[in-house]
């Protein structure tokens, strides 16, 4: 049972009957999802990458870090089914590896820049006033100045490591979450049942915890997707300006990040074309996937 | 008016300090300072030596007054020198900034003049073959990067078919030309457009289909305007005042897609200063690079603003 329904229950606000329909309404989602065709192929082809990523052990013949120096740029064969690289590291087995650190960086900064989106959407449209003013100034601030920028200042001075670049993209990608979050609780916290919950006495953190956020996150799923999508991109980027995820690690950006050299893009384009489209098709995938939950949830969006 | 755009202006000194703020801060929360670009491992240095350099260079005050005289010497255009090579920030910065204008600026307007001839198109066509193709390649735009698109672009023009040069702004080995410089600008100002021309037909796209709904249009339909009029002279300019906005916002975009696509086709503007800057912990260059890219950002919206302002009388301003 969700925390939407359970807090109906408590509140005894809605009939049995009411809250039967609540939950035709999600099963009416789901099958309006199913419906959109791109995003249910999207979600597959997603379904299949992670697989693969997560999987790496059992679909990979070498180690991802193993060097063959009598195996260097070997162009893909039936034994290295996408080639090698130029120290003989098997470019089938990287692209896995990177796989799953490119979605550990999506997911990581998505959960990070979510957590701190909801808090500060959360306080600014449950207090307005100045608690508001102060932190959408705060917002417009940090989207008036492109992110990336603060990203690359961050990456250069922080100690680099996966988990630095998870929360320096989480840090940094909250605004769009925190506007959203705040205009859904301001008109959520006009609603009767809140007025309830403050004649009953509760306390503002448990309103705004167990009564108003279970409302906002079927309109945040969206946003969501987006942003993992976006955040797989951003980590792809700063990894192949040489800023990201530090090698010998791979990621998908960092084996890109093979093709800044000449020679390499024209001679071993084995390299980086597989992460190429590996990163298009996943950030395709979650683009249609985000596109599909979004007219499910929303159908007025469709246009 | 000029009471709108004056408190606009008004309004952006705070946004401006608070910038500078983080921009300071950011550094300050930095591990390391000046002191590790003169310590040498061999020379043993004292602690005692170490706090004599922080004191030459006042890092020995209050973090507040360190911020204060820095903005002092940035409003009086004083940006300092560089860590790495001693050169005074601010003329380095306005070498580099004028390539990154031109590419930039190039690829806007690129992206501007075929993103909304495209919008329209495919907004007078919902529906038909043209349109679903258009929007579908257009969805590709927005979520192809920068930095891929650069790649496969320089793969296929610049090495497989040798259309154009594979970087740089001008020839090693002859003086450059006006036929040379547009044979270098060509391929990174067509990547950067990518990003731009699905936005700008996105936009006007949407933007048209609302207007060419609206009761006045039907009006004129009515009354027997011919369609041609209709479309230009009715819709158009309605369609295109949104799109004004996204002028402004294309900004920030630019500026992210510079920083790629100048690293990709080794274009001697601010992306590829501001890696340098960033590779070797150029400070005084970081903070100054941060200002300016701020301020243009800035003035940006500011601009937008007005002039959204100017051409929708629509707008109060009260």
């Amino acid at each position: 049972m969700t925390n939407q329904s359970q807090s109906v229950m408590r509140l005894g606000s809605l009939s049995w009957e009411e809250e039967k329909s609540a939950r035709r309404d999600d099963k009416r989602i789901l099958r309006r999802f199913l419906r959109n065709r791109p995003a249910v192929f999207s979600l597959i082809t997603l379904a299949v990458i992670v697989v693969l990523t997560i999987g790496a052990p059992l679909f990979q013949r070498y180690g991802y870090e193993q060097i063959d120096l009598r195996a260097r740029s070997v162009l893909p064969n039936g034994d290295h089914w996408l080639g090698t690289d130029r120290v003989g590291r098997d470019v089938w087995s990287r692209l896995l590896n990177g796989g799953q650190v490119s979605l550990v960086v999506g997911f990581g900064a998505t959960l990070v820049s979510t957590l701190i989106g909801t808090v500060l959407g959360a306080l600014s449209g449950y207090y307005r006033g100045w608690v508001d003013m102060v932190i959408m100034r705060f917002t417009d601030v940090f989207m008036t100045f492109p992110s990336i920028i603060i990203m690359l200042t961050l990456a250069a001075m922080l100690p680099r490591s996966v988990w630095t670049i998870v929360f320096i993209i989480g840090a940094l990608s909250w605004t769009g979450t925190a506007r959203m979050v705040r205009s859904q609780v301001l008109s959520i916290r006009e609603l009767d049942y809140i007025l309830a919950c403050r004649a009953l006495g509760y306390s503002d953190k448990r309103i705004i915890v167990v009564h108003i956020l279970p409302n906002v996150f079927g309109s945040l799923v969206a946003l969501v997707t987006f942003a993992i999508g976006s955040a797989i991109l951003t980590e792809a980027g700063l990894s192949f300006l040489g800023l990201g995820v530090p090698p010998p690690t791979p990621s998908w950006g960092n084996m890109l990040e093979a093709a800044r050299n000449l020679d390499i893009l024209r001679n071993v384009p084995w390299m980086w074309i597989p992460p190429a489209v590996m990163l298009v098709l996943t950030v395709l995938a979650v683009n249609f996937i985000g596109d599909g939950v979004r007219d499910a949830v929303d159908p007025r969006m469709v246009i | 008016m000029q009471k709108y755009i004056l408190r606009r202006i008004v309004i952006s000194i705070p946004v401006f300090l608070a910038i500078t703020v983080i921009i300071y801060g950011l550094i300050e929360i930095a591990p390391g300072d000046i002191t590790d670009y003169f310590i040498r491992p061999e020379l043993n240095m004292t602690n005692e030596a170490e706090d004599e350099i922080r004191a030459r260079f006042g890092l020995d005050q209050p973090v507040t007054v360190r911020y204060f005289n820095w903005l002092v010497n940035i409003l009086h255009g004083d940006l300092g020198y560089r860590f790495t090579n001693g050169q005074p920030v601010g003329s380095t910065i306005a070498q580099r900034l004028s390539a990154t204008i031109l590419l930039a600026g190039t690829a806007l307007v690129i992206g501007a003049i075929v993103g909304v001839s495209l919008g329209i198109f495919t907004a007078l066509h919902q529906y038909s073959k043209w349109d679903f193709l258009l929007t579908g390649v257009s969805f590709l735009g927005i979520s192809i990067p920068a930095f891929v698109a650069g790649i496969i672009a320089l793969y296929i023009f610049s090495i497989k078919l040798g259309w154009f040069p594979s970087g740089g702004m001008r020839p090693v080995d002859r003086e450059p030309t006006l036929i040379t410089s547009i044979q270098h600008l060509a391929l990174p100002a067509l990547v950067l457009s990518l990003a731009p021309i699905a936005n700008f037909m996105r936009y006007t796209r949407f933007s048209m289909l609302e207007v060419i709904r609206a009761d006045y249009v039907r009006t004129a339909r009515g009354k027997g305007v011919p369609e041609n009029r209709i479309t230009w002279r009715h819709s158009f300019p309605n369609a295109l005042l949104p799109v004004i906005t996204l002028l402004g916002l294309s900004l920030p975009l630019l500026v992210v897609g510079a920083v790629f696509t100048e690293t990709i086709f080794s274009w001697p503007g601010m992306g590829t200063l501001y890696l340098e800057a960033v590779n070797g912990r150029d400070v005084p260059l970081l903070m100054g690079m941060n200002l300016v890219i701020a301020l243009v950002v800035l003035a940006a919206n500011l601009l937008t603003d007005i002039a959204y302002g100017l051409a929708d009388p629509r707008i109060r301003y009260d």
